[in-house]
């Protein structure tokens, strides 16, 4: 007991550190926290069309967007910069002290947790002042709400430290890892209406974390009667639940048994 | 004696394929001691050391490090290493932290760290003490790694390769540095390619090569350096002249009669350490 808070005291403390250096490199500061806000300004400008009757491509897109968010802040963000990490000398630093991994895992779930909380604000705040993006006003699409994001965030991070073992090193793992995400972005129904896309795609996607968020997402913020426009006509949010909870567990799984700490 | 020993290793073999990287080594390093770890590029000094750390694991032998096998997993790996200090070959990590924010974070892994004030300021970085790790220059760079190190309060101290890129005044003002932690009775496993910085701080050094520890002997004995014949060397008509002996004491009474005094630029010296350890490692001949 006493060592699993000592766990947890030392991955908050790891949060905190992290956070402070993820908040003094600009350039990632801009990409993570500020790009779901750039594209929502580019595709809300390009698309000016309404999908149905007083919703917007907006209303639909940043359902998409906080989605992606949530793969983008945790999954892509870890798997490259854990490399990086690797390669710099501070994973092998951390082995050598008395720090145990968890608190390690820890750290960085938290770190992504927080991101995607001031993430998704500025998408919400910028999305509602600019494009007039309906916020729920029902209690229970927020309850939704919380729990896709901490559930997606858990999920992000999990398989973004399991992913890390993929890249060579800090240098090509970019290279790697980014093309993986872009084409989950599009297969997923981010940047298009799911539906319209090939079935194919569509039956691919649906093994990936990504379209179950997204599609969650949609349950939020979009009315609720667009769900007879789904695939399978409904939210499906405990079909989402499960398939997120798989991905978490086996991530988890992994990560522990195959997490490296050095290149060899 | 071995009931002191700090680490002990018996026959200890790391196979990379084909290779032995080491070929079976014997070690055992006294508490409280320095002891240098000297070989050429690829001779296994690494690998033996990153082995102790619990970095690799051996393909064969015993290792006890403080006691313990550094390849045992689980949480008692933890508790070990609460007790040891790793520097480690050049590092970038930690670049956008300040000295400060470092040390004082890399202080809560630990059960008795000691004072983040009092390691700055034995490190020499009070000056630096916001500035960002990669602001530093190499040998700033290089205290914040023993800081780091050292604030575990650790028993056992390994320095890998501590003063590479250092100005001669700072490879200086570091050996105080471990000097100092000696005597707060540390035991301190150095590697290092300068023999001065050996022959400066160890109280044993062992020479390693082929994966084979060839030699263990002080900085004085290594090599039989202490009865080596020592060289004789003065100006006469002209020209410099010079003799190995045993016995230089006898060679420049001799020189010093047939001179009537003084004798022109005269020099006697026994071989360094650097000259014995090239020798015994065959490059020179």
């Amino acid at each position: 007991m006493n060592t699993l808070l000592e766990t947890l005291r030392i991955g908050g403390l790891r949060s905190r550190i992290e956070l402070k250096q993820f908040m003094r490199q600009r350039e990632s500061v801009v990409f993570t926290l500020f790009f779901p806000v750039i594209l929502l300004f580019i595709f809300g400008t390009v698309f000016k069309d309404t999908i149905a009757p007083g919703v917007t491509f907006s209303q639909y897109f940043v359902a998409g967007m906080i989605a992606s968010g949530l793969v983008n802040t945790g999954f892509q963000q870890l798997a490259i910069t854990i490399p990086m990490e690797r390669d710099d000398g501070t994973l092998k630093r951390l082995r050598g002290t008395p720090m145990s991994v968890s608190s390690y895992f820890i750290g960085k779930a938290l770190l992504v947790t927080f991101l995607m909380i001031i993430q998704t604000a500025l998408l919400l705040f910028f999305g509602a002042i600019v494009f007039d993006l309906n916020l729920p006003s029902d209690p229970m699409l927020w309850w939704n709400f919380t729990w896709l994001v901490l559930l997606g965030s858990a999920c992000s991070t999990v398989l973004g430290i399991a992913f890390s073992v993929v890249p060579k090193s800090g240098r090509g793992a970019s290279a790697v890892v980014s093309p993986i995400v872009i084409i989950l972005q599009f297969f997923s129904g981010v940047f298009f209406v799911f539906t319209s896309l090939p079935s194919f795609m569509q039956q691919l996607a649906a093994i990936f974390p990504l379209k179950w968020l997204t599609q969650g997402m949609r349950s939020v913020f979009l009315p609720d009667d667009f769900a007879t426009q789904e695939v399978a006509g409904d939210w499906e949010l405990g079909k989402t639940a499960l398939v997120l909870l798989i991905w978490l567990i086996l991530g988890l799984l992994f990560a522990i048994k195959k997490f490296k700490w050095s290149r060899e | 004696m071995s009931s002191t020993a700090a680490i002990q290793v018996q026959g200890l073999v790391k196979r990379y394929g084909a290779k032995n990287a080491v070929d079976g080594i014997d070690l055992s390093v006294e508490s409280g001691e320095i002891f240098a770890l000297l070989g050429p590029n690829g001779a296994g000094k690494t690998t033996t050391v990153e082995i102790l750390e619990g970095y690799r694991t051996a393909t064969a032998g015993q290792v006890k490090v403080l006691g313990f096998d550094p390849a045992t997993k689980g949480s008692a790996g933890q508790k070990w290493r609460n007790q040891i200090g790793i520097v480690l070959q050049s590092t970038s990590d930690a670049a956008d932290l300040s000295v400060f924010e470092t040390i004082s974070h890399y202080a809560n892994y630990y059960e008795n760290p000691r004072n983040v004030d009092q390691v700055i300021d034995e490190v020499g970085l009070r000056e630096k003490i916001d500035a960002k790790a990669r602001e530093l220059s190499g040998g700033q760079r290089r205290r914040l790694d023993v800081a780091l190190g050292i604030i575990g309060s650790p028993q056992l101290l390994f320095l890998d390769e501590p003063t590479t890129g250092f100005d001669p005044e700072a490879r200086r003002s570091f050996w105080e540095l471990i000097r100092t932690l000696k005597a707060e009775g540390k035991t301190i496993l150095l590697t290092t390619h300068y023999l001065d910085e050996a022959q400066a701080l160890a109280d044993r050094v062992g020479v390693i090569n082929n994966g084979q520890i060839i030699e263990i002997a002080t900085p004085q004995t290594l090599g039989g350096r202490n009865n080596a014949p020592a060289k004789v060397t003065w100006l006469e008509n002209g020209v410099t002249n010079q003799i190995h002996t045993k016995d230089p004491t006898t060679e420049v009474l001799k020189l010093s009669q047939r001179f009537g005094g003084s004798v022109p630029e005269l020099e006697v010296s026994r071989p360094n350490l650097e000259e014995i350890y090239l020798k015994m490692i065959g490059e020179l001949r």
